[in-house]
Order: C-alpha cells, then sequence, then structure tokens
C-alpha cells in the first residue's frame, strides 16, 4: 500500500437509530484489510462514539478514514455549535447532552475520553458557531 | 472464571431470541449498565452485556466491542430490528426477568467476573 485507502462517510444527523452505520462499515472494512482484532476494536469505538457526538451534538457531519499500514487515521467533520471550552468537554462525566439522549443510552459524558483513551493521538479543532473537527490516529 | 452461554441463560431464567446455535460458546465476564459509553470505556474480551436499555445502540455497542451476549432485564424486549441485526452480527440475546442488579448477582455468584 504506497498511498492511504481513503473511505468517506456522511453522518446523518437526523436519524439517531443509523448513528453508528459508518463505525460498523469501517470495522468490516479494516476486518478484511486482515488488522488485529484489538486496532479494529480501538478505531471502532473511537470512531462510534466520534459519530454519536456528531449527531447528537451538531446534526451529523463527514467522517474521512484513511487507512496505512501502521497507522488509520480518522477525521470527523461537523459543522455544528462547536465546543466552548475543551478542556472541560474532555472531563469525564461532563456532558451537555439533553436527557433525551440520556434515556437512549448516550450522554454520559464518555464520549471525547473514550476517543481519546482508544487512540494513540487525539486533536481537537473547533470554534464557537462553526463547528468542530476531530483527528484521531491509532497506530497499528 | 469462564461461564458458557447456556449456562447464563439457565441462571437468569432467560428466554433465548436469537443466536440459538451459540450457545456453546464461553463468555469470559460481564458488565452491566444502561450507558453505552460507560460500557465502552472498558474493553473486555467475549464479554456479555447486561442492560435494561432497548434501542439499536445497545446492539451496535455490542458490535462495536466484539460482545458475544446481551441479556435484556426487566422484561424488556427487543425490537424484531435489533435482533435481525444481533443476528447478523452472531450475537446472542438472551431475555430475562430478573432486575439489573439481581441478573449480575446472578452471574457474579456464580463465577462470572467483570475481569476477563
Amino acid at each position: 500500500m504506497a498511498e492511504a485507502l481513503k473511505f468517506h462517510y456522511d453522518v446523518d444527523g437526523d436519524n439517531f437509530t443509523s448513528a453508528g452505520a459508518a463505525s460498523v462499515e469501517v470495522k468490516r472494512k479494516l476486518r478484511q484489510l486482515g488488522f488485529p482484532a484489538e486496532t479494529i476494536r480501538r478505531v471502532s469505538i473511537a470512531m462510534y462514539e466520534g459519530e454519536i457526538n456528531m449527531v447528537v451534538h451538531a446534526r451529523g457531519g463527514v467522517a474521512d478514514v484513511y487507512v496505512e499500514p501502521n497507522c488509520i487515521t480518522i477525521v470527523l467533520t461537523d459543522h455544528g455549535p462547536g465546543i466552548a471550552d475543551v478542556a472541560l468537554a474532555m472531563q469525564e462525566g461532563y456532558s451537555t447532552a439533553p436527557d433525551n439522549i440520556r434515556a437512549l443510552g448516550f450522554g454520559a459524558g464518555m464520549g471525547l475520553p473514550n476517543m481519546k483513551r482508544y487512540t494513540d493521538e487525539m486533536n481537537i479543532e473547533t470554534e464557537v458557531g462553526k463547528g468542530t473537527t476531530v483527528t484521531m490516529k491509532v497506530n497499528v | 472464571m469462564n461461564m458458557k452461554i447456556r449456562r447464563i441463560a439457565d441462571l437468569l431464567g432467560a428466554t433465548v431470541l436469537c443466536g440459538e446455535c451459540q450457545l456453546d460458546e464461553e463468555a469470559l465476564s460481564a458488565c452491566g449498565s444502561d450507558m453505552m459509553s460507560d460500557v465502552l470505556a472498558y474493553v473486555k474480551d467475549q464479554a456479555v452485556l447486561l442492560t435494561g436499555l432497548v434501542n439499536p445502540q445497545v446492539i451496535r455497542t455490542a458490535m462495536m466491542m466484539d460482545m458475544r451476549c446481551v441479556v435484556f432485564v426487566r422484561s424488556k424486549r427487543p425490537t424484531a430490528e435489533m435482533i435481525q441485526l444481533a443476528e447478523e452480527n452472531h450475537i446472542v440475546i438472551l431475555a430475562s426477568n430478573y432486575r439489573l442488579y439481581e441478573a449480575c448477582g446472578q452471574l457474579y455468584a456464580h463465577g462470572l467476573g467483570s475481569e476477563a
């Protein structure tokens, strides 16, 4: 693989039921490509949490996944409200998710911390009122 | 200690809603929660998820974690869509009348721990 394999997904912001569909697809592709189970799990959990975040907070967005032999990079871009205080958002247990999302089993304030936990690098670029881009890298 | 899914179903008096042919697979650990992000925080191999939450994200969470089995407690019943999603991904679904606390207690008392 000289060049990275690239996968692009639109994440539908109006459909909580289908949230995670892109992560499922990435998981399937990585399995076909023969990556180790542990690597696949880390990538898919981090991306899944990110996808849920985009649906809950930003009415969807796009996900780009770059697959290289030694590294998998996930870039999640949305045009949602942005994150006013990233350090606070990174704290376990801090959440601004509405009650209806909590009733669905999310909004425990573990999304961003989980994304960091399962990736080797995570970078958040965000501007209030403009949107957020989260870039995550998992080394193989 | 490992536990066969068949034994889990027996201990919980559970109905098998899908995955009949996988009942002899082993579970290495279990966790009980209605918050999926808490479940996602701690990866365990070949785990069982016990929950009172019913929506498709429960199955998707189990898929992400490579879980073998999901137990719905408090007589909750998953939708046909959820059962189909589980079937396609080789996840056993059990339904028990026990409450979450009691169901977890039963499995824990019989040797299924929280760590693989």
